[in-house]
């Protein structure tokens, strides 16, 4: 199949981007690494009238740590994230999840903004960052807004982002020596989207977790915090957090997986990615 | 030649070696020529209005807006286009009872599936025939849908095809021996209901066509990916109204068959007959949707089982109930019983017991047609027996290994004869089963698989022996009335500066058939390796013969070549017996040089080809040399040279997760004279990768309406490297009398025997907890389903 005839331009500055966006806000797709876009159009899946690629914008591809944050610009490439030695430092949890997200050819390309604003609820990305508690900036025609990812992400491909705006790029703060992490998914092949993942974050003292976030993917329309179950972890006790899945997550039935087996297999991965964080700390 | 050395023990001979592949370098640097590579002036693309129901009458197709648009040149409906292209009926005669309904190229009153092509779209480029085929309007009037295998044979199904009377296209039975008597004598009897999902063979190139009519010379040239040129040829002719010699069809590089490329497909027929109709070149490349939707599916099998045993492990009697479904037409023309047919055919083959009784039925659905793909019904067949050996095997609690030893066909025992009336020249069940044991250790793997347990590790050995069919003589389909050709031919040239070239009626399909051939010619001939080029793919040219499948280019193909070779040497002889004043039996030729008894070199090929060409007044008057030889082979002594092996599995099952990950496969494998082990071992492997595939992975998921639900590569799911595990490969050689190389075929062993060896090895991993799983692909919720683990 080929794609239907579409427009094309490459901006060589934001704001020029932001204009054209304006101007073709309905009939425009903006096109970062087209890993995922690019098979749409030729699927005949999207027919936008006009593509505005933003690869030309290198302002936005940037790995940058402060004092308890890191920053990642929305141009940043998966394969930057994953060779990263600061991610590595301050934020291991994306190297753990990246290594998960597609193939080699696609981390190439691929980017962070990209999948952040694709909102696919199987992929690893979105998860991390609602685990991850992250701040999601966009630049619009009204000028920037800061979301918190638990607010971006809306459902199946939607997100916050509103007609001409442009996602930048992510902080995450709150970063420090305390920090602990648990990644684990389930794909029938590897680099398959989840049938079932969880992306965990939390602090630790010396006796406990304790700001547990644990953002599943693959269940739901968009990735899910399992609150009641991240509390019962938070008090030791896994039967209990495992349990309260029941309530956290309504898994959905397709054909990978029954909801029944979503929520078997999110409990069993719950207890692996929180042996992740003991066996870290040892 | 020495005494005491076999033909092919010749000095310097390339048989049995690794060679390079005379077209990797060309391939590997993007130089192929690939149907989707090639232009031709005036070339117009088609696209395809495609029916997205499964069963439909057309009411009405509107192409007003279509005609108009941009870069459209034609807008064909099948009415129009039937024409000039006749439909077909995929029948044979040798299978009995099996019926089917004419299939036009395009769908003229009805579609019969999800995909059926309705109509046609031709423009200047396929992106502008993609968009006006989304604006034909068609009207479909939705008739019922038959679904699935069972709804398709119950009392009150519609019938498809109204003229056949019902839904049950082929009907086979066969009963062997005493199984009745068997089943009463024994001392266990274990069954299962053996399910095979439907897949597809998922060709890295898609089917590609480029068809060219040209009015002066009334000739049709078809650019095609296909494993069957002069088929093809013949086919085109049929139904296109012309002479075959009206045709000719020309095959360049193609990158992969496995079986999808060797049918006759509507769409491509309906490209044919586009380029008569509009009198320039018409191309079709399908996408991978249309792929999906239109390529042969293949398996989709439900088979009851049963097998009697005694307490000493003696296997009594098989007996299997088997059901497929094909899609809405038989296709064309080798025709999609053959499936099920060759189940019958092979259930039980390894094994001595002559009681066996079978029945396969094969039904019409609305679903995507189906046929033959890469191992037809062997691994259908093995499955079921082997998955019936292992159960016989835990009833009465004997060892795997065992069991096996005590009942397959002991290695001394041949000419033999399978209860299915299967002939075997010569096999090495034994033998292979040996090495294998000891290949993979199994004593190690069972203290392992122990000691794991304790720490609620489970980890499971699966093992399958398997008979393949190979190298297949008119039986298969020249019998029944197809003009497919069980002989091939090589005609084999030296050219004037001592180079030699091979045309040859077999194909390369990306398994290395230039290679093997090029080794072949080089060894009869006696030239080294890099003066010999060879030339397949086109009808003008080649000698005439069937092509590639059913694991018969070496081994047909390759004796006609060995054989043209030699009789070129003797040619090549007779004029430097003339030139030397010598006896050409006391003549040889090693390296591109004639040499005498004493191994001294006498004169070079290059030499040989200059006096011939170029001063033929040097040689008596009364010599005329002939520096081409062309021979022909079919196989004779046997309907097939049968092959054997034997596969093992060895693999972990995360009782919590479902997911089975594989640790290790094993295949030792009797394919007779090996020609070239890396290219027999890759073919083995590739094989053992389409069959764990199978195993665990892939199926083209229905709905109750027949929509095809993962149409694309990222739902339907193909093994990739990182699900693949090590492949160890042994080899035990017998080779067949009924040819001077004596190679059989080794095409489809890998594929036969790996989803067999993958089940039983996640049977006996689970095997504390009592399960018997029977169905691929195994997916991790059937294994949780049957843990108890999940509803």
């Amino acid at each position: 199949m080929k794609s239907a005839a579409f427009d094309y331009v490459r901006p060589g500055t934001l704001e020029q981007a932001l204009q054209i966006l304006s101007e073709r806000a309905e009939g425009a797709r903006v096109l970062a690494g087209g890993q995922s876009l690019a098979p749409a159009l030729n699927l005949r899946l999207a027919a936008p009238e006009l593509l505005v690629d933003i690869g030309g914008l290198a302002q936005f591809r940037y790995i940058e740590e402060g004092a308890d944050a890191l920053r990642i610009g929305a141009l940043t490439r998966h394969v930057d994230v994953e060779r990263s030695e600061i991610v590595a430092r301050r934020c291991p949890l994306l190297s753990r999840a990246i290594a998960h997200v597609a193939h080699p050819a696609i981390r190439n390309r691929g980017t962070l903004g990209g999948s952040l604003a694709l909102a696919d609820p199987a992929a690893e990305l979105p998860a991390c960052m609602l685990a991850l508690d992250a701040v999601i900036h966009v630049a619009g025609p009204g000028g920037e807004r800061r979301i918190a990812a638990r607010d971006f992400f809306q459902g199946v491909f939607e997100t916050a982002l509103r007609p001409g705006e442009v996602l930048t790029g992510v902080e995450i703060g709150g970063l420090g020596p305390d920090r602990t992490y648990g990644f684990a998914e389930l794909s029938r092949r590897r680099g398959d989207f989840a049938i079932v993942g969880l992306a965990l974050a939390a602090r630790r003292s010396s006796t406990a977790l304790s700001d547990v976030r644990l953002a599943f993917f693959g269940v739901a329309d968009r990735p899910v915090l399992a609150r009641a179950a991240a509390s019962a972890l938070g008090a030791g006790d896994m039967s209990a957090a495992r349990a309260a899945l029941a309530t956290d997550l309504k898994p959905v039935s397709d054909a990978q997986a029954s909801s029944a087996m979503r929520l078997h297999l999110a409990g069993v991965l719950l207890e692996r990615a929180f042996n992740e964080t003991l066996e870290a700390s040892a | 030649m020495s005494e005491g050395l076999s033909p092919l023990d010749r000095p310097n001979s390339y048989i049995g070696r690794a060679v390079p592949r005379p077209n990797l370098a060309r391939l590997l640097q993007g130089r192929g020529l690939y149907v989707s590579d090639m232009t031709l002036p005036r070339m117009v693309h088609v696209a395809f209005v495609r029916s997205p129901y499964a069963h439909a009458r057309i009411a009405g197709i509107d192409a007003g807006a279509a005609r108009t648009a941009p870069g459209v040149v034609a807008v064909v409906t099948g009415a129009e286009l039937a024409e000039v292209c006749t439909p077909w009926v995929g029948v044979l005669t040798h299978m009995k009872g099996l019926k089917s309904a004419p299939q036009h190229a395009i769908a003229v009153d009805r579609a019969c599936w999800v995909g059926e092509a309705v109509a046609a779209v031709v423009a200047t480029t396929r992106a502008e025939a993609e968009d006006a085929a989304a604006l034909v309007e068609v009207s479909y009037e939705e008739l019922p849908v038959v679904a699935d295998m069972e709804a398709a044979l119950a009392p009150d199904a519609p019938a498809i095809h109204p003229d056949l009377g019902d839904n049950l296209a082929f009907e086979r039975k066969l009963d062997a021996g005493d199984v009745e008597a068997a089943f009463a004598s024994a001392d266990a009897v274990a069954q299962a209901e053996f399910v095979f999902g439907r897949h597809t063979g998922v060709t890295l190139e898609a089917r590609a066509m480029l068809a060219d009519w040209n009015p002066g010379e009334q000739r049709l040239t078809v650019y095609q990916g296909t494993q069957a040129p002069h088929m093809m040829q013949n086919i085109i002719a049929k139904h296109l109204g012309l002479e075959e010699t009206q045709v000719r069809v020309v095959c360049k590089d193609v990158g992969g068959s496995f079986g999808v490329k060797v049918h006759v497909y509507a769409d491509e027929m309906a490209t044919a007959a586009l380029a008569r109709m509009l009198r320039r070149p018409v191309k079709y490349v399908a996408d991978r949707v249309e792929s999906f939707l239109t390529d042969i599916h293949a398996r989709d099998h439900r088979c009851k089982g049963r097998i009697a045993v005694n307490r000493q492990g003696d296997i009594l009697a098989f007996e299997i109930d088997d059901l497929t479904a094909i899609g809405p037409y038989s296709m064309y023309p080798r025709t999609s019983a053959i499936e099920a047919n060759q189940v019958v055919n092979l259930v039980g083959g390894p094994y001595k017991t002559p009681n066996y009784r079978a029945r396969a039925r094969v039904a019409f659905t609305n679903r995507n047609v189906m046929c033959q793909y890469r191992a037809v019904g062997h691994p259908i067949a093995c499955s079921v027996t082997e998955g019936l050996v292992d159960l016989a095997a835990r009833e009465i609690g004997m060892d795997p290994v065992e069991i096996r030893r005590r009942n397959l066909l002991p290695d001394d025992s041949y000419p033999a004869q399978s209860a299915s009336g299967m002939k075997f020249e010569a096999l090495s069940h034994h033998a292979a089963l040996d090495k294998l044991v000891a290949m993979m250790n199994y004593p190690a793997l069972r203290a392992e698989q122990t000691d794991l347990r304790a720490k609620g590790i489970y980890r499971g050995v699966g093992l399958a022996s398997f008979i393949e069919v190979t190298n297949p003589s008119a039986a298969f389909y020249g019998v029944g009335g197809a003009r497919i050709s069980s002989q091939d031919g090589a005609s084999v040239r030296l050219d004037a500066q001592g180079a030699v070239v091979c045309h040859a009626s077999v194909t390369e399909q990306g398994q290395g058939t230039e290679a093997i051939l090029a080794q072949v010619v080089a060894s009869a001939v006696g030239a080294t390796l890099d003066k010999v080029r060879i030339i397949l793919g086109d009808t003008d040219h080649t000698p005439y013969g069937g092509g590639t499948w059913a694991s018969r280019a070496a081994g047909i193909g390759g004796e006609a070549a060995w054989r043209a070779g030699v009789a070129l040497r003797e040619n090549i002889l007779k004029v430097a017996g003339v030139m030397l004043q010598a006896d050409p039996s006391a003549l040889d030729i090693t390296e591109g040089q004639v040499i005498d008894a004493t191994g001294q070199a006498r004169v070079g090929l290059d030499e040989i080809a200059r006096v011939v060409y170029f001063r033929p007044d040097t040689l008596p008057a009364d010599f005329q040399a002939e520096l081409i030889a062309t021979r022909h082979y079919a196989p004779k002594a046997y309907p097939f040279a049968f092959t054997n092996g034997v596969q093992a599995s060895w693999l972990e099952v995360d009782i919590k997760t479902g997911f089975i990950r594989l640790l290790g496969h094993w295949v030792v494998e009797d394919c007779g004279r090996i020609l070239n082990p890396q290219l027999v071992d890759e073919q083995i492997r590739g094989g053992v990768v389409q069959g764990l595939g199978a195993a665990l992975f892939e199926k083209c998921e229905y709905d109750a309406r027949a929509q095809m639900l993962n149409a694309n590569m990222a739902d339907y799911l193909v093994p990739m490297a990182s699900e693949t595990p090590d492949i160890q490969i042994g080899h035990i050689e017998t080779p067949t009398a009924d040819s001077m190389l004596g190679a059989k075929g080794a095409g489809e062993a890998g594929t036969a025997g790996a989803a067999a060896a993958v089940v039983n090895a996640v049977n006996d991993a689970l095997s504390p907890f009592g399960v018997r799983l029977a169905e691929i692909p195994l997916t991790p919720e059937l294994v949780l389903k049957a843990l108890g683990v999940v509803l």
